[in-house]
């Protein structure tokens, strides 16, 4: 028991190192696109970490996660677009993605949660399809496939100065300017931490041992009292709300939202590779899964670019490492990824390699 | 004699077209403990999973107090008090022991729809299950996953969690059914305990005759699906019918 306490603390330390230079990372990484990568590792934590409180915790697949992810950015993006940059104009896009999220997660959970989990995945397969085309569809409002492109709030704009010297010139601390662009930054950082924050209090409560009872032994939980469509809609909520907001928080530090962004297919299967790659019902697993995925995808290739460089003088290595086969090399990590760690990154640490 | 706090009227269900329970109707009361027994596929289980919520029957009504629970799902029968252990063991396999048990506590006091509250703050949650772990003798293995448990700790956290559910009825099927003889008094002492209330209602589906004859008030005797007989357990163990179901499977009442 003391071991798996000790295990568990590791991971949370791999987790806790990297919300910590998510903190500090427009001091750490000045690169603009360093702090772009930092930014999408903290988003895609929330996004991760919500599809793990449904597939991990209380067991519901679910393809609809970036449905909701798009409805607050949509929400957002519209909002800013139509009525222009302001927060009277940014909260109301928000509150209008998370109930378009919340009543569609209500919809599909009570319609189809009581029912076999394959057909209720298909529903969300379903659902998450017509939104895509919604979205190409109603171009007026939605850009269509070009997306839309908006300004942020005033506070938000890189043009703002936060902060400013005697001169009146953008004030420099560490050699970072304090602009609005840090301001956007640590808009993300603190509303994707308060919303992890949040979700650990959820697992941590009972209603989240309910969950793990409701994956592990559907019949049982509801032979003691628990009325588990009620339990799976709740849990679908909550997930889809957490995901609108992400996407809100997304849709602003991007000011830019299209279907490549939030709503595409992709970005689901990024969400599960994410999730087991992590470990599942872990939550912890989420930062470290997210993580390792973003980092993937934005420096995969600039390594394989160095390294076939590196290799040119040997035969068909430099022809293997080219950039333009990260995909293939992406898919290997991941399998070596799933053989060594069947249970995810997290999930094998805490669990133990036995088994 | 008191009001019945359950009762069954003309109870049906049909698989295909076997009939597995036919048409029971029978009565239970607060402060009596009713043994039912019956060779093998009598139905027992079946009955069982009918007052429960687990199956809905083909016909016939369940009663509670008064109140008509045969639509009710089996989660909102156990918030009115019908509590049910079962034959197979049926827990929350990779949850701890005290998990399990605290599932139990926390449906039974409403605690279970709190979504923010870290259950470490819960100190009363913790407080009941641990009364429950030390009644069924778990303590030291509270924080053992219920599927490392030796099988009769199994039966024995099957009990627990009905224990924990503290409901007005209390459904056994076969309780000590493969445990060893030195478990077995555990989850005995303990239905004699509720028993002793006398206000709780007790079926118990046990084939153990010298657990019959210590515990019973009452014997109804199940065959085919049907109720074939019901009465003073001396009455209805020494009765021709009984000895006729049971000829065919000698051994089975020992
Ligand atoms: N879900 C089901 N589908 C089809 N037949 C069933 C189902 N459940 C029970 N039966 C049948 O109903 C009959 C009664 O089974 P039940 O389990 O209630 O018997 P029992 O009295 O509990 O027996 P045991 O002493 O072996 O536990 C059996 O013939 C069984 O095969
Ligand atoms: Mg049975």
């Amino acid at each position: 028991m003391n071991r798996t306490m000790n295990r568990t603390l590791s991971v949370k330390i791999i987790a806790l190192t990297v919300w910590g230079l998510l903190l500090f990372s427009p001091f750490l990484f000045q690169d603009v696109r360093q702090v772009e990568v930092a930014a999408r590792i903290a988003v895609f934590i929330v996004l991760v970490a919500s599809y793990d409180l449904l597939i991990g915790y209380t067991g519901i697949v679910s393809f609809a996660h970036t449905m909701f992810f798009g409805f607050g950015a949509y929400g957002v993006a519209i909002a800013l677009k139509q009525i222009g940059p302001g927060w009277g104009a940014w909260t109301l896009g928000t509150l209008s993605g998370v109930a378009v999220s919340i009543v569609v997660a209500i919809l599909i959970g009570l319609l189809s949660l009581r029912v076999k989990a394959i057909f209720f995945a298909m529903i969300t397969l379903a659902a998450a399809s017509v939104a895509l085309v919604l979205a190409s569809q109603l171009s007026q409002f939605t850009g269509g496939e070009d997306g839309m492109i908006y300004s942020a709030p005033d506070l938000l704009k890189p043009s703002t100065k936060l902060l400013t010297d005697a001169e009146g010139d953008v004030l420099r601390i560490f050699d970072v300017r304090m602009n609005g662009k840090i301001a956007a930054y640590y808009f993300v950082f603190i509303t994707c931490a308060l919303m992890f924050w949040a979700m650990l209090r959820i697992v941590g409560s009972p209603l989240g041992t309910v969950l793990k009872a409701i994956r592990e032994n559907e019949g049982r939980a509801e032979g003691i009292g628990y009325r588990v469509v009620a339990y799976r809609t709740a849990v679908f909520v909550i997930a889809a709300t957490t995901a609108a907001l992400a996407g809100a928080v997304y849709a602003t530090w991007l000011r830019y939202t299209g279907p490549d962004t939030t709503l595409s297919f992709a970005i689901m299967i990024d969400i599960l590779l994410m999730v087991v790659i992590g470990g599942m019902g872990t939550m912890w697993g989420a930062v470290i899964g997210a993580t390792l995925m973003v980092l993937a995808q934005y420096y995969l290739r600039d390594l394989m670019e160095v390294a076939s460089r590196a290799t040119e003088a040997i035969p068909l290595l430099p022809e293997l490492l080219s950039p333009d086969r990260w995909l293939l090399w992406l898919g290997i990590i991941f399998i070596l990824l799933v053989y060594f760690f069947p249970a995810g990154i997290a999930g094998t640490i805490i669990r133990g390699r036995t088994k | 004699m008191t009001h019945p706090s359950l009762s069954t009227r003309d109870l049906t269900i049909r698989f295909g077209g076997h009939t597995a329970v036919n048409a029971v109707t029978c009565d239970f009361h607060p402060g009596e403990l009713t043994v039912i027994v019956g060779p093998n596929g009598a139905g027992k289980t079946t009955y069982f999973n009918m007052i429960s919520g687990q199956l809905m029957p083909s016909e016939g009504t369940v009663e509670k107090d008064g109140l008509d629970l045969t639509r009710m799902p089996a989660s909102t029968r156990a918030r009115h008090g019908v509590g049910r252990a079962f034959q197979l063991t049926n827990l929350f396999p990779h949850l701890s022991v005290l998990e399990n048990i605290r599932l139990a506590v926390q449906a039974q006091s409403g605690d279970g729809r709190r979504f923010f509250t870290p259950v470490t703050r819960l100190t009363e949650l913790a407080a009941k299950a641990e009364r429950y772990l030390e009644a069924t003798r778990l303590s030291d293995r509270a924080d053992m996953p219920a599927a490392a448990l030796p099988h009769g700790d199994q039966r024995k956290l099957e009990v627990a969690l009905l224990m924990a559910m503290e409901p007005d009825i209390y459904m056994f099927d076969e309780p000590t059914a493969g445990m060893s003889l030195d478990h077995a008094p555990d989850v005995l002492d303990l239905i004699a305990e509720i028993k002793h209330d006398h206000t709780k209602t007790v079926l118990l589906v046990e084939h153990k005759m010298d657990v019959v004859r210590a515990l019973a008030d009452r014997i109804i005797v199940l065959h085919n699906g049907e109720l074939i007989a019901d009465g003073d357990p001396g009455e209805v163990m020494s009765s021709q019918i009984v000895k006729d179901v049971y000829l065919g499977n000698a051994g089975e009442l020992t």
